[in-house]
């Protein structure tokens, strides 16, 4: 007896465009005809995301018997992105992307640095090599839009422009961190940035922000509250794509329309376990269509790809025509988290994918199409070394959280738990470390 | 796994990976992937799998990477597992063993740091095992895959990294232990201090300072919080007359409350101090080093309620 899945030929992929009718009014067929736009207006932006439903040629190289499941060829109607991303970004948009993306490795790579020294503990999962993603998709949101993300949560945080003082000091455990060091790492929230949090377990942020995306639909809605256009985004991984909340929320999301997006981040492992090995169908965006959305693949080392593929997604979402579901092909340049020795990838996988920096790619393209010089880019690198120094320095002088603030918050009910009928809270009873503290 | 080939280990990175704190060592190589499955992270579902493969005579041990994620399962764990036996009148036994490190680990926040031995062991149907030492951890969790009900096997990851001596009765292929027997790890006759868990080690500790001081505590590692001990911590108390239980878990509802109403019930006139209950503080468990600290106890808090307990009865005794 094997458990080993059996390998199935892979049906052509499944072209989907904005105009695919949602599936409350008649069921979605493979037999739909894409080549006909139902809707004219989006027809122009429709074909890069038909463009990106093609599956990129990808790694191949891979000695395992499971690996070429990964594989597989464009479809020979595939638009070529490139011929038309050089019409794409200005020269501003260009440096943000870069400045982004920059400051997203810098800060991780700060981390690494920080945490040998002692001066985070825990578990710490850095995005390094995945910085297309956070920054293809955030940087095309407004501010009230919301980003739910996971324990790999630092860079969608700075995306979303919580500064990086506060994510620094909040992984130093200190009382100036965005959560004045009660969060730590895997758990980033930021109310003032929408950032709804990083959450910890698998799965787990998918119906959150399923709630959120619920909750601009709501107020607009029910609440006739106008400007509730908020699109939410929801970042997870490919061994999360396993777990049944991505399921139940892809259900209803795609019945209620919900403003969402579901960004996987498919790098291509959980920890140790490959996800060939842990997936029956390993194309995640195949079960949009399933559900009655959009389903998208889209190479995410490139972030101009990912971006073109993300300003369709979120307009769709924000001109309520429901869901969508982003599969961004990825890799992570580490270990899983700062203690995983990491020795299940091939080297060779992980050379092949290092080849693909999402970072020397922008550059590439930047200076290829004269967008900017060297010595800017230089600059803009320079400039975040010394953010980051400065978050650094500032994470490391602030104070750490005085011993009341472990009463603190545990309700939003200000007479909570903790707080005396004086409005002080008694952190002063000898007893409150040992769990006995009257309440 | 090798006496019955009933026997399987499922879960996330058990296999490939050798377990996400290596506790699965060598099991892959030795006993192949038809027994060592590595499960997709899907606790609800591979729970559930394991469970239905109880029901038709496997004996799965269920590895939860760590116990915070059996909250995703909890439904099968309670539901499925531990009252099928009732419902069915005893027709549908479940041999299952749930396991993985539960507990305060370091630096990992809320979510990732919390106790679930009274949350399972308030649930009738449910057998819960938390072991402190080597002997424990070989001696138990045998008798969890031998037992044919539903256990939950409560190991702590920072005490994987920690060596104990164990005996050539221990190493003995034929070495078990009963479930619901607690262990005296120490005697005294001034205070007893109840613990699971790597507080037993915290316990012991402070049973080697409050020695230094003149006053003599009997500590009792609990090995099982379902069923309980009662007998062994009664005799206990009937001989020292205080107690003080301690866990890491919150403080409400807790093992120590139970704890506490069964030497009421049972022992009440023995007392010559009230219980003291050393538990983790009544929040989730902060980021900050020096709040995770205040969060969890500390072999001082079990110091000073010891001592608390034990000079509180002087004066009644100077006035009797
Ligand atoms: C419910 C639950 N089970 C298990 C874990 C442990 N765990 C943390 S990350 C991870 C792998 C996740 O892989 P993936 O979704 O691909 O995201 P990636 O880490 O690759 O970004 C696992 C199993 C968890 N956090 N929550
Ligand atoms: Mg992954």
């Amino acid at each position: 007896m094997s458990f080993t899945a059996t390998k199935f030929a892979h049906p052509p992929p499944l072209p989907l465009t904005s105009t695919t009718p949602r599936s409350n009014d008649k069921p979605l067929s493979f037999s739909f005809d894409h080549s006909k736009p139902t809707n004219p207006s989006s027809s122009s932006s429709c074909s890069f995301f038909l463009a990106s439903t093609r599956k990129l040629p990808r790694f191949n190289s891979l000695t395992k018997p499971h690996a070429q499941r990964r594989a597989s060829s464009p479809p020979a109607a595939a638009v070529l992105l490139e011929q038309t991303t050089n019409l794409l970004i200005t020269k501003e948009e260009g440096l943000e992307l870069y400045k982004d993306m920059i400051l997203g490795r810098a800060f991780e790579d700060k981390c690494a640095e920080m945490y040998y020294r002692g001066k985070m503990f825990g578990f710490v999962h850095l995005y390094n090599g995945q910085e297309a993603v956070s920054t293809g998709f955030i940087k095309l949101l407004k501010k009230e839009d919301y980003v739910v993300s996971t324990y790999r949560d630092h860079v969608h945080a700075l995306s979303k422009g919580v500064p990086s003082r506060a994510v620094m000091s909040e992984l130093f455990g200190k009382a100036t961190g965005c959560c004045r060091g009660q969060g730590g790492s895997m758990h980033m929230f930021s109310k003032e940035h929408n950032l709804l949090g990083g959450f910890a377990f698998i799965g787990e942020g998918i119906p959150v922000a399923t709630g959120a995306a619920f909750s601009s639909k709501y107020r607009r809605e029910v609440l006739n509250q106008e400007g509730a256009d908020q699109v939410t985004l929801a970042f997870f991984g490919d061994g999360t794509c396993n777990n049944g909340q991505f399921f139940e929320c892809l259900n209803m999301a795609a019945l209620w329309k919900l403003p969402i997006v579901f960004v996987v981040e498919n790098n291509l492992w959980a920890i140790g376990m490959s996800h060939l090995r842990a997936t029956s169908d390993p194309q995640i965006w195949k079960k949009g269509p399933a559900f009655g959305m959009p389903g998208v693949h889209v190479d995410g080392m490139d972030v101009l790809k990912v971006r073109e593929v993300a300003k369709e997604a979120i307009q769709r979402a924000r001109r309520g025509e429901g869901p969508t579901l982003v599969e961004c092909e990825t890799y992570r340049f580490r270990g899983h988290s700062l203690a995983d020795p990491d020795e299940l990838r091939d080297p060779a996988e992980k050379e092949h994918y290092a080849g693909r920096d999402p970072i020397s790619a922008l550059k590439k393209y930047i200076l290829e199409n004269n967008l900017a010089t060297e010595q800017e880019l230089k600059a803009i690198e320079k400039k975040i070394d010394e953010v980051l120094e400065d978050a650094v320095e500032f994470a490391d002088k602030s104070p750490l959280p005085p011993r009341s603030q472990l009463l603190e918050n545990v309700f939003a009910d200000p007479k909570g738990f903790g707080i005396g009928p004086d409005g002080k809270y008694r952190c002063e009873d000898p007893k409150f470390t040992e769990g006995t503290a009257h309440v | 796994m090798s006496a019955d080939p009933k026997v399987f280990l499922m879960g996330e990175e058990v296999g490939e990976y050798q377990g996400a704190y290596k506790i699965s060592k060598g099991l892959l190589e030795k006993y192949g992937p038809e027994r060592v499955l590595d499960t997709p992270i899907t606790e609800a579902g591979f729970s559930g799998i394991g469970v239905g493969a109880a029901y038709y005579g496997l004996r799965p041990v269920v590895e939860f990477m760590t116990f915070n994620f059996s909250m995703q399962a909890i439904d099968h764990i309670i539901n499925s597992a531990a009252k099928s036996n009732y419902m069915s009148a005893g027709q549908i036994s479940v041999p299952i063993v749930f396991r993985g490190p539960n507990g305060a680990a370091a630096g990992v926040g809320a979510q990732h740091s919390q106790c679930y031995a009274s949350w399972y062991a308030s649930c009738p149907g449910l057998k819960v095992l938390s072991p402190y030492s080597s002997e424990d951890a070989r001696g138990l969790l045998k008798a969890a895959i031998r037992d044919p009900d539903p256990v939950v096997f409560l190991e702590n990851e920072l005490l994987y990294g920690e060596s104990f001596p164990v005996s050539a009765e221990v190493l003995d292929s034929s070495f078990c232990l009963p479930i619901g027997k607690a262990k005296i790890e120490r005697e005294g006759k001034d205070v007893t201090i109840t613990a699971f868990s790597k507080m037993v080690g915290y316990a012991l500790k402070a049973a080697d300072t409050l020695a230094k001081e003149g006053i003599s505590a009997e500590v009792i590692n609990l090995r099982s919080i379902r069923p309980l001990d009662r007998s062994t911590i009664n005799a206990s108390v009937r001989k020292t007359n205080r107690l003080v239980t301690v866990e890491e878990g919150f403080p409400q509802h807790g093992v120590g409350a139970e704890i506490c109403t069964s030497v009421i019930e049972e022992s009440f006139g023995y007392l010559d101090a009230p219980v003291e209950r050393i538990a983790g503080a009544d929040v989730p468990m902060p980021y900050a080093a020096n709040l995770e600290r205040m969060a969890v106890p500390q072999v001082e808090d079990i110091i000073r309620a010891a001592k608390r307990a034990c000079h509180r009865s002087v004066p009644v005794a100077a006035a009797a």
